[in-house]
């Protein structure tokens, strides 16, 4: 059984962007699109979290707050990119202190194009992140008990 | 011939069987009212199974593993307090198994040392201090009804309890806000959505611990609306015609009405505990034997 | 009648040798006689548990008159003390009570004989127990904690020798008043212990100290003055000089026993630090922590609430028996609320204390069969407890050198053992299945068939919340995982850790065989006096043993848990964290957290609910005066 794919929670990061695709997000979760429909919860929090949606372009400021966020998200995790600053640095590529996407910090699974990306992209962004979340989990169970040793520590 | 410790013993096995069934399906169903009362479609009423089900697929992550006992000692007593008040055991025990419980999840909380579990679990305890008093109002009006704190005597007493505890009962109901986690007395932690304290005491807790939560929740909601049952315990239909209605009450309370500060829940609360609920209880006491059976 | 000789007899031999020896012989003589004293108080219980009241007929001539020196010596001590410090109220008491003594002493006791001096009943056993073992308990830990505390405290002057002397006396005092039935040795034991407790609290000789020994001091005093006067009245209702035997006292009636019982319980309420005096028992925390847990929470001041719980039935649904309930319940609530708003963790610890001592003598003065059932189980289930308490905030004390609950945060991590002592004598004190937990249902239970249970049960289930809150929040703080933090208890002496092994290991056992202490003990005593007795139901026992082993067993799952959990540091909104609880801040700044409770100055604020604590209590206490008047006149 696979509950994963019928309960993405989403944490949704603003890494610099302008904000347009921030309230891109935000406008998936109102009645029009209303994406608790499929289970999909903004949480807020990375550690209830099973989708990472980051949004504009990775500086140094921000770059260890987004590794963080996506060290505290459970494994099987996906990061969802969104808007072209999330992709490449977009408009702000050319900034002094700008890295450029969310790739250059951490691992991105889906790219969502758009500058301000559209709620149904964003939303076939994160249901094309459900099928890779699903591969992700078989990987975790099949590596199963290997992992589990690893990481064991005590207090 | 089946004695009484028999049914007790089947009573509490059946509620720690069914009573996650009822209460992720009520769980279900507020979500997919709180969607209809908000314009949305909402989830599917199977939505907090799949829910708890990923959480438990999901790998294991901790601050500290302490957070382990505190979340399973906070699972199991709430199950004891359950299967206590379902087999029909002493209202007093099953409110401080109750307590207990709670106790565990705000130490799990407090385990972790990060700032928004800490203040998570500093509102979840305002909230128990709040509500306690209230609680223990409402079995001893029973008591003072019944003349047994025993859940059971209670149920069987076929009184109707409501009529003499109009006011514990209202009491009850300001309380179940806050013990169902709904706005606007959802301080420390709420079911849906961030708050600004990010997830109050479950900020760190993660994949099965969360889900042990979760499910701690359901036993939960079945034990509360058990307490509103107990009300209307002289006639099954009304009993759970009032549930419905109390939780449907909720669920627009909930909807309507913005959280509030700490400060002012425990004002109202322990006001609406110290006026309906003592008064009501005085003017049964003064009048015992006029309107008493 | 030996044993009872002996164990108020043998901590005097042993005091005059800690005067003698040096520190080193010190340790031995003081744990012999430890042991020796538990042995003592155990071999009592065997002996005498299935015996009802036993009397026993000592001389009273010689033994008062060589009291009533030593009560003269001892005024004049004060007398100069008092003078000396320019303390001129506690001077006009003593004055006054060493006339009032004169006057007893000298113009109406002579020619009277009272027979059946000294007894023991199942409650003496009781209170036996406590002091025997646990007050023997902490003498032990006492060793250790003084050289510690004198290593810390270079300034202070070494006077061992006279802290155990006098920690002794006292043991023996707290003796004679549970045998004596002559209320007036019950006196003179009880003027000991105040006196022990002054020199202790003022140990230190800070002016502090001393301040705070005088206040003592002096409430104490305007008990005894209080007991003094009942005295009197007894010598003058009685000349044959029969009701000074505590037992035909309190079968002599409402009539004549209600004036001295309210005398008396005014003692006791002093004694008890109940409001409005609960200023001293506060004060008293500068004492070093063996002198708080011995006399200040787990067997002096429970003198107070037992001398209370004696003339329950005398009490017993009166309207003075009345009002002094209603001190102890408003004691309860407020200081209750109190303890929520102060971080020192000792003064946490007495107002935790004066709130239970409260809430005693509200069930001690309803005074029903089955609230003196509750009454005297939380005289046992506190005593432990909260002795644990102490030593263990003692131990920790010395340690990391605070005794702020904001310094305790980690503690798990630092000292694992003591926090876990900690956590078990914190959960005793508020969490089902443990005993206070026990004891407050029974009292629920009992309350709401006594006249005016309601306000009672009021009382209680607010006061019992905010017990909740405030245990909560510090265990709270003692368990947060901080993991950078050092192991810093393997120093503790191996002594203290005995202690400390043995005084958790009582506070679990005790739950676990308090059905038996009520069967054997409490429910015979109860039956004897009023002819009916009360228990909770077979099936709850069942129960709640079953949520202890709950309990007992929860804790091995984490060796479930050991491996398999991925870590990571606690949420920060996406800021790094360093394992030093450090992380960046704005323009690239490290920064440090701290996370701080809540204490709610505004609404529990110790001036402000002291203030209306002491205006409520002082208006009960003049009702109570007025009635009694009445009677008197
Ligand atoms: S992609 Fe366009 S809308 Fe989105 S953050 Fe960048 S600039 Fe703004």
């Amino acid at each position: 059984m696979t509950y994963l794919k019928k309960s993405p929670w989403v944490i949704h990061y603003d890494a610099s962007s302008c904000n347009g695709c921030d309230i891109e997000v935000l406008a998936a979760l109102t009645p029009v699109y209303d994406v608790e429909r499929f289970g999909i919860i903004n949480t807020g929090n990375p550690k209830h979290a099973d989708i990472f949606l980051v949004t504009g372009s990775v500086n140094e400021q921000n770059k260890e707050v987004v590794k963080n966020i996506y060290e505290q998200i459970p494994e099987p995790k996906v990061v969802v990119a969104i808007g072209i600053c999330a992709a490449s640095g977009g408009i702000f590529r050319e900034c002094y202190n700008v890295l450029g996407g969310v790739d250059k910090v951490i691992p991105v699974d889906v790219f969502v194009t758009g500058c301000a990306a559209r709620p149904e992209s964003i939303i076939d962004g994160v249901v094309t992140a459900l099928g890779i979340l699903e591969t992700k989990r078989l990987a975790m169970k099949e590596k199963g008990n290997e992992t589990m040793d690893k990481s064991g520590s005590a207090v | 011939m089946i004695t009484e410790p028999v049914i007790s013993l089947v009573n509490a096995v059946l509620f720690i069987l069914l009573a996650p069934l009822a209460g992720g399906l009520i769980a279900g169903i507020d979500r997919k009212v709180t969607a209809r009362m908000q314009g949305r479609v909402g989830p599917p009423v199977l939505q907090p199974f799949y829910d708890v089900g990923k959480l438990f697929e999901k790998e294991n992550m901790v601050v500290t593993v302490t957070q382990h006992f505190y979340v399973l000692s906070y699972l199991v007593f709430m199950i004891v307090a359950g299967a206590l008040f379902f087999s029909g055991g002493d209202m007093l025990l099953v409110i401080f198994a109750f307590t207990l419980s709670h106790i565990f999840l705000v130490l799990g909380a407090y385990a972790s040392y990060s700032p928004y579990s800490h203040i998570g679990a500093e509102r979840e305890l305002i909230q128990i201090i709040a509500y306690e008093p209230m609680i223990i109002f409402t079995a001893v009006g029973m008591y003072m009804v019944t003349q047994s704190f025993n859940v059971s005597a209670i149920v069987n007493s076929g009184i109707p309890i409501i009529l003499y505890l109009p006011g514990v009962f209202i009491g009850y109901l300001i309380v179940l806000t806050i013990k169902l986690r709904k706005s606007p007395f959802d301080l420390s932690t709420s079911h849906h959505a961030h708050q600004e304290i990010v997830k109050g005491v479950t900020t760190d807790f993660s994949g099965s611990n969360l889900g042990k939560i979760e499910i701690a929740h359901w036993y939960e909601y079945v034990f509360l609306l058990g307490v509103v049952y107990l009300f209307f315990g002289f006639s099954p239909v009304i009993a759970v015609a009032a549930i419905i209605i109390a939780y449907f009450l909720e669920i627009l309370i909930d909807n309507t009405i913005s959280r509030v500060k700490w400060q002012l829940t425990l004002r109202s609360a322990w006001l609406i505990a110290g006026t309906l609920g003592i008064v009501n209880l005085g003017v049964l006491y003064y009048l015992k034997g006029v309107i008493m059976p | 009648m030996n044993d009872l000789v002996f164990l108020i007899g043998f901590p005097v031999i042993v005091a005059l040798l800690m005067l003698l020896v040096k520190d080193k012989i010190r340790n031995y003589i003081v744990i012999i006689s430890a042991i020796a004293l538990g042995i003592a108080s155990l071999y009592l219980l065997i002996i005498y548990f299935n015996k009802n009241t036993v009397f026993f007929d000592i001389p009273f001539e010689p033994t008062s008159k060589i009291m009533f020196i030593i009560e003269i010596l001892l005024a004049v001590y004060i007398l100069y003390l008092g003078i000396t410090f320019k303390k001129y109220f506690t001077v006009a008491l003593i004055l006054l009570q060493a006339g009032l003594l004169l006057f007893l002493e000298m113009g109406l006791i002579p020619g009277i004989e009272p027979v059946n001096n000294l007894f023991i009943d199942q409650l003496s056993i009781i209170m036996a127990m406590i002091i025997g073992i646990i007050g023997s308990l902490i003498c032990v830990y006492a060793l250790g904690y003084m050289e510690t505390y004198h290593n810390r405290h270079a300034d202070i002057k070494d006077r061992r020798k006279l802290f155990f002397f006098i920690l002794f006396i006292f043991l023996s005092a707290m003796f004679g008043i549970v045998f004596s039935n002559n209320l007036i040795w019950v006196f003179f034991f009880w003027e000991i212990t105040t006196i022990c407790s002054f020199v202790l609290i003022g140990y230190s000789r800070t002016p502090e100290a001393t301040n705070n020994a005088f206040l003592a001091l002096s409430m104490n005093l305007l008990g005894g003055v209080a007991f003094i006067a009942a005295l009197i009245y007894i010598a003058i209702m009685d000349p044959s000089g029969k009701l000074f035997g505590l037992d035909s006292l309190i079968s002599s009636g409402y009539a004549l026993a209600i004036v001295p019982a309210v005398l008396i319980c005014f003692a006791g309420i002093t004694k008890a630090a109940l409001m409005p005096f609960s200023s001293w028992l506060v004060g008293a925390m500068v004492a070093p922590t063996p002198v708080s847990a011995l006399l200040h929470s787990s067997t002096m001041v429970k003198a107070g609430v037992y001398i209370i719980v004696r003339f329950a039935p005398v009490l017993a649904l009166t309207t003075e028996g009345f009002i002094i309930a209603m001190v102890g319940a408003v004691t309860f609530l407020l200081a209750s609320g109190i303890a929520i708003s102060q971080s020192n963790a000792k003064k946490v610890l007495a107002y935790s204390t004066i709130a239970n001592l409260g809430l005693i003598v509200a069930c001690a003065g309803v005074g029903t069969y089955n609230l003196m059932w509750v009454a005297i189980l939380l005289i046992i289930f506190h005593a432990i407890a909260k002795s644990l308490l102490f030593l263990c905030v003692g131990t920790v004390e010395n340690r990391i050198g605070s005794k702020n609950i904001e310094d305790m945060g980690g503690l798990i991590v630092r000292m694992p053992k003591i926090a876990m002592m900690m956590f078990i004598g914190m959960a005793g004190m508020f969490l089902a299945p443990f005993g206070m937990v026990i004891s407050k249902w029974a009292a629920i239970e009992a309350f709401i068939t006594a006249p005016f249970g309601l306000i009672f049960i009021a009382i209680l289930a607010f006061g019992g919340s905010f017990t909740v809150f405030y245990w909560s929040k510090w265990m709270g703080k003692i368990i947060s995982v901080m993991r950078h933090q050092e192991v810093v208890e393997d120093t503790v002496k191996k002594e203290k850790w005995a202690v400390l092994y043995i005084l958790t290991g009582l506070v679990v056992g005790v739950c676990l065989a308090f059905p038996l202490i009520s069967t054997y003990l409490i429910e015979p005593f109860i039956m004897n006096i009023y002819g009916v007795t009360t228990r909770l139901s077979q099936a709850n026992f069942a129960i709640m043993i079953m949520m202890i082993c709950l309990l007992l067993i929860m804790p091995f799952s984490m060796l479930f848990y050991r491996t398999g959990s991925k870590h990571v540091s606690p949420y920060m909104g996406g800021r790094t964290m360093e394992s030093e609880m450090r992380f960046s801040g704005t323009f690239g700044t490290m920064r440090e957290l701290s996370l701080s409770n809540y204490y709610m100055e505004k609404y529990f604020g110790e001036d402000k609910v002291f203030y209306i604590g002491t205006l409520l209590c002082w208006g009960l206490l003049l009702i109570a005066g007025i009635i009694l008047a009445g009677v008197v006149l």
